[in-house]
This record gives structure tokens, C-alpha cells and sequence, in this order.
């Protein structure tokens, strides 16, 4: 239709009027724009218009807010707080020193310790964590990436002291290493080997702990990095076919482990581009597991994913408009049919949230689940021209952006590359750069600035006596634990890691028993594995 | 530009946080405005940073964290940069950092602390006014 508006216009304000990714989008939309469209249902293969039938009215989505802080103990404390004010599962944020395998006492942790997460150096401390909550009750998200299957170890033998038995365990581990060489930058140890891990865990739990989700795999990583929504699309979903390569590589069948790889993106601004990519998402991922890899089992083509209100649209002036912006991203969740959804609090731009501005942020979701209406049917905007249409543009995007990963050789060798590193530092350089000429708006950023000089929040302040008690706790729990079992168990985690054949869980398992720390259990791996650099892309 | 030569800058990202997305687009605006820029990565601790530093004949250290540990990293910098006798570099940074922390780093000798929002024309302009201005 040329004689619409395109890529590149402006509006009369002097805006522009593509999505915030640039997608060229038009001022109308009629029926000629969707003469391909083939209509399908809500619970049917490719499933656009969601994996359920009755949507939401079956079942709402899980409020699943991610927290963690200071110590074990004042997490637990949280988590008690959150679970009674009803939110239904939990969510782990480990402290960077955590994420980065290494213990409290490590000299690079100095500083670093309880501040953006919880600190977790052995299982001690996943008990504190996890005491009082009876974990075939709950679900538990873990969001961690290098060090995932030590952490999902220890969390399985806190199971078995509380006498869970595995099979009723049931959560979700981030475990996705892919999108750490391309976006967070949290890897360790090198592409092959960090792969080996992931897949070892993807085989364990297929056997020993099936309601056990083992990858999450995330674009909201890739998009806070500065990604486009159609990059967040195919970066994504490109990983989780690579894990798909990786597991049946490995000799596994597709339908034994694809029902349990789960999804987590971002819900950014741009209202309609967020629920056509999730959209996209599922039809995507249905057709590829279907056709490509011969999946049977229709859980192995359903796309379940996991949504977080983008943190980066978060704005440190006039923090209160961040809860209008979190509502919105929420809508767009919602209305492209999440399975959960974690809702920003307006301070997270600042600091940790708050007790008062996280309940904040777990009753905007409860108001759009009860008093809006938005749950009461499936995929409203299903059939409507502007929004099939952008469906297909993000989807056609995203299989462009598939063929150009498969030229370069697949995933591993487009990051080792600098791919996808390339294609973000240029997305996020592009937008600051719009930003900044006003072709874009941020209220309170670049344009209504009145009312930022305002008094700033209170805030939460993680003390300095919470790095000092830690690092006294893994201190004594190593001069306190069974020192010959534990050595025992690191010299079998040794052993194993450089047998190709092994994997890696049942020794993980044994370490964590054995009070084995993180830093320690790493350390073992990265004997044998080596340490991953970066080249560093401007 | 003082000399002829181009300002050397140094880029760090201090601490174990990933979060390079600020630091790219500054390094990239920074390059773009004439100066010379050299990003040396993430997870640098404060003594490869001023070693860097030092080594390139850096006039300027931009470090940028995002976890909540400037107030042990940035101070650390600093102490580093008085052990060398390089108290002539000046440092400034960037990320999620509170208004009371900006003040206690800045009586440390932090030159400047841009938060989320800043423009990088603003950041362009800091430079060119309180260090391209001041012969070394």
C-alpha cells in the first residue's frame, strides 16, 4: 500500500513513526494487508494465538516476582513476605559474586556481596534459603547461567533433606549460556564446554527430575542489552534450537527433553511490537520443532514463556511514571498470552525495590488480572489487520536473521565472531542516537522534565555488615564440614569433568552434600574446561 | 586538543557485572566526538584499570558498574591511583549510582558520575570543558 506512511517517516510532532526497533510500520492497516493470513486457534498448532484454549479463564499466569538480597536468611524472609501477599512462585536473583561462581571470600568479590542478589556459597545457604518453604509447594525459578548445575544441585539435595522426592520437584533454571557470550557477558567457561553443562542437566533431569524446566531461554538479556525486538526474536529462538542441535547430539530423542525448554522476554514499550513478537515466538518455534526436527509430542512445539517488564525503559527521573510504564509492558505480556510475568518495581532503576514499591509492582499485575478484563479472552487482538501483519513482519524478520546465522555457521561460531554482539552495539548506539536528536521521546528523559528535581525515593541499602557476615559464614562452614568427604567429592568432580563421557550432575550433586562451596566446585570445572575472554566490540 | 595528540581515554568496566550496554555507547560516542578511546573490557579490577592506564599514557579513566559496588570499587581506584602517584588522571564513571553515594565519591576525587539518562552530548561536552581545557 505506497500510498502509506513508511520506514523512516515522521509524525507532525517530529517523531518517528516506526516502532522502537525501527520496524517500518504504516498509519493504516486494512483487510489487503492480511489476504495471506491464515486464521488458527488458541490451543492449536502453530499455536499464534496461544498454547491454551481457554487462555487465561483456564488458568491465569504465574505472578512470579524475582528477588533476592543481603543474606539467606533476609531473602527468606522476602520470600515469606511475597508468598503470603499471594504471589504464587518464587524467584531467585543471586548476588553478582554468585552468578560469577565465585565465594564471598574471593578478593574479587569485595563489595559485590548481597548487593543485586542473594548470596549462595554452599548448600548452608540454599537451606537458610529455602527454610520454612516446603519445596513440593512451590515452584522456583533459579536465574543463573555458569554455574547453573551447581546451584540446581543444591537445590535438589535441600529437596531430599526436606524429604521431596525429585519427581515432585518442580522450577525453572535459567541455564541458558548462549545468551551470556552475546548479551549479559556473565560466561566462564568457553562455548563447547559451558554447552557440555547445559546438556548435562537437560539429560539429568529428563531422567530424575521431569517437572524440572532446564533451560529458560532469554531474550530479556538481549534486548536490556540493546537489541531490537526482532533481534530478541531470532537471537532467541536461534539458541534454542542450538540447545535442541546440542541435546540431540548428544543422542537424546527431541521429545524427551524439547516439552521442558521454556522461554523468558522482555516486555518492552512499544506496546503492539511486544505482543506480535510473542506471537511470532510461538508460531516460530511450533513450525521449526514440528517440521524441522520431527518433534511429535505437541509439548515439544508449544513456546511456554516467561515475561519481565523491561528494566531498561525505567527512568531514574520521576521514578513514579516507571509503574504506568510497567503497566503497560504488563498489558502487552498479558495480552500476548505469558505463562508468567515478573512486573518492575519503580525504584529498580535506583537501587533494589523496597518492600512497599515491590507490592507495588505485584498489585499492578493482580489489577490487570482482575479488574481490567484482559483475562477474559484468549488473544483479543487475534484476526486484527495491523497486528497479524506485524506478526508476520517480526516473524519474517526473525527467519532473515536465522538464515544469516546459519551462513556464519551456527550460534557458537556467530558469537565467536562477534555476531550478535556487532548487530546489539549497533541497535542500542542507533536508538541513544535517536534519542538524543528527539527523534524518540522518553518522558522526563529527553522531553517533560518538570518535575525532576523532585525529592528522590527512599531507597533500599544493603548494609556492609551483610559482606562481612558472609564471608565469616564460608569461612567457618570450610573449617567446620567433613574435610576428607569433601575433598573427596571435588577430586570426583575433577575426574569426571575431564572424562568427556561423564556427566557432570551426580558429581555436582555429591559436592553439594559434601558442603563442597561454589568457588570451589567451579574451580574444579575450570581445571579442566579453561577460562573464556572476550573480545570487546564498540 | 592539547599538543596535537588526540585525549586518551581509558574504558573499564570495574566489578563482576556484565552490563556493558552504557559503556559501548559512550566508548562509541566518545570515538566518534576525536578523542581516543581504549575499552579494555569487563571484570577489570581497580589496579589493571589504573595499570592501564598508565601503560597508555591515559589523561582520563571512565569506569562504568552497575551492581551496587561503587562504593567499595570507585573509592579502590582512587587508593590505587594515590599509591602510583597518578593522582593527575582523572576519573570519572557512570552507572546506577544514588545521589548521597555521587556526593561521598566526589569528596574522594571523583571528577564526575553520569547517571542513567545522561546525555552523551553532555558527557562529550564534561570532557572537552574539565580535561581537553587543562594542559597536562
Amino acid at each position: 500500500m505506497k500510498d502509506h506512511q513508511d520506514r523512516g517517516e515522521t509524525r507532525a510532532d517530529g517523531l518517528l513513526a516506526s516502532t522502537m526497533s525501527g520496524e517500518p510500520i504504516k498509519d493504516l492497516y486494512t483487510a489487503a494487508d492480511i489476504q495471506e493470513f491464515d486464521p488458527d486457534m488458541p490451543g492449536e498448532y502453530p499455536y499464534t494465538r496461544g498454547i491454551h484454549r481457554s487462555g487465561y479463564r483456564g488458568r491465569l499466569w504465574t505472578m512470579r516476582q524475582f528477588a533476592g538480597f543481603g543474606s539467606a536468611e533476609q531473602t527468606n524472609a522476602r520470600y515469606k513476605y511475597l508468598l503470603a501477599n499471594g504471589q504464587d512462585g518464587l524467584s531467585v536473583a543471586f548476588d553478582m559474586p554468585t552468578l560469577m561462581g565465585q565465594d564471598s571470600d574471593n578478593p574479587t568479590s569485595r563489595g559485590e556481596i548481597g548487593h543485586c542478589g542473594v548470596a549462595v556459597d554452599s548448600l548452608a545457604d540454599m537451606e537458610t534459603l529455602f527454610e520454612g518453604i516446603p519445596l513440593d509447594q512451590v515452584t522456583t525459578s533459579m536465574t543463573i547461567n555458569s554455574p547453573a548445575a551447581i546451584l540446581l544441585a543444591m537445590y535438589l539435595v535441600v529437596a531430599e533433606k526436606q524429604g521431596v522426592s525429585w519427581d515432585r520437584v518442580g522450577g525453572t533454571l535459567q541455564n541458558d549460556i548462549l545468551k551470556e557470550f552475546i548479551a549479559q557477558k556473565e560466561f566462564i567457561f568457553p562455548p563447547e564446554p559451558s554447552m557440555r553443562l547445559v546438556v548435562d542437566t537437560i539429560e539429568f533431569c529428563a531422567r530424575e527430575v521431569p517437572r524440572w524446566n532446564t533451560v529458560s531461554v532469554s531474550g530479556y538479556h538481549i534486548r536490556e542489552a540493546g537489541a531490537t525486538a526482532v533481534q530478541e526474536l531470532a537471537f532467541t529462538l536461534a539458541d534454542g534450537f542450538a540447545y535442541v542441535d546440542a541435546a540431540i547430539a548428544r543422542g537424546m530423542d527431541v521429545d524427551e527433553f524439547a516439552p521442558r525448554l521454556s522461554f523468558f522476554f522482555d516486555a518492552h514499550i512499544d506496546f503492539f511490537e511486544e505482543i506480535a513478537k510473542f506471537r511470532a515466538a510461538r508460531r516460530i518455534w511450533a513450525r521449526h520443532m514440528r517440521e524441522r526436527y520431527g518433534a511429535r509430542d505437541e509439548r515439544s512445539w508449544k513456546l511456554r514463556f516467561h515475561t519481565q517488564t523491561a528494566g531498561v525503559s525505567l527512568t531514574a527521573q520521576q521514578p513514579e511514571l516507571n509503574i504506568a510504564r510497567t503497566a503497560v509492558e504488563a498489558m502487552a505480556a498479558v495480552l500476548g498470552g505469558t505463562q508468567s510475568l515478573h512486573t518492575n518495581a519503580m525504584d529498580e532503576v535506583l537501587a533494589l525495590p523496597t518492600d512497599r514499591s515491590a507490592r507495588i509492582a505485584l498489585r499492578t499485575q493482580q489489577m490487570i488480572a482482575t479488574e481490567t478484563g484482559a483475562a477474559n479472552t484468549v488473544d483479543p487482538l487475534g484476526g486484527s489487520y495491523f497486528m497479524e501483519s506485524l506478526t508476520r513482519q517480526m516473524e519474517d524478520g526473525a527467519e532473515a536473521y536465522f538464515r544469516q546465522i546459519e551462513e556464519i555457521g551456527g550460534v557458537i561460531p556467530a558469537i565467536e565472531e562477534g555476531f550478535f554482539q556487532q548487530e546489539i552495539a549497533d541497535a542500542s548506539f542507533r536508538y541513544q542516537a535517536e534519542l538524543e536528536q528527539k527523534k524518540r521521546v522518553v518522558v522526563g528523559v529527553n522531553d517533560y522534565t518538570g518535575g525532576n528535581d523532585e525529592d528522590q525515593l527512599e531507597i533500599l541499602r544493603i548494609s556492609n555488615e551483610v559482606e562481612a557476615a558472609q564471608v565469616e559464614r564460608v569461612r567457618r562452614l570450610r573449617a567446620s564440614r567433613d574435610a576428607a568427604a569433601a575433598s573427596k567429592a571435588l577430586e570426583q568432580l575433577r575426574r569426571a569433568a575431564r572424562s568427556a563421557e561423564a556427566n557432570l550432575m551426580p558429581s555436582l550433586i555429591e559436592c553439594a552434600r559434601a558442603y563442597c562451596t561454589e568457588g570451589e566446585m567451579m574451580g574444579a570445572m575450570v581445571d579442566a574446561f579453561g577460562l573464556y575472554t572476550e573480545k570487546a566490540i564498540i | 586538543m592539547s599538543g596535537g595528540q588526540p585525549l586518551r581515554i581509558i574504558l573499564a568496566k570495574v566489578g563482576l557485572d556484565g552490563h556493558d550496554r552504557g559503556i559501548k555507547v559512550v566508548a562509541r560516542a566518545l570515538r566518534d566526538a576525536g578523542f581516543e578511546v581504549i575499552y579494555i573490557g569487563l571484570r577489570q579490577t581497580p589496579e589493571m584499570v589504573v595499570e592501564a592506564a598508565l601503560q597508555e599514557d591515559a589523561r582520563l579513566i571512565g569506569v562504568s558498574l552497575h551492581s551496587g559496588a561503587h562504593m567499595t570499587l570507585l573509592p579502590a581506584v582512587m587508593d590505587e591511583l594515590r599509591r602510583k602517584g597518578a593522582e593527575d588522571i582523572v576519573v570519572f564513571g557512570g552507572g546506577i549510582i544514588p545521589a548521597a553515594d555521587i556526593a561521598e565519591l566526589k569528596s574522594d576525587g571523583v571528577a564526575e558520575l553520569f547517571t542513567p539518562g545522561t546525555p552523551l552530548t553532555d558527557i562529550i561536552a564534561w570532557v572537552r570543558e574539565n580535561v581537553e581545557a587543562v594542559p597536562t
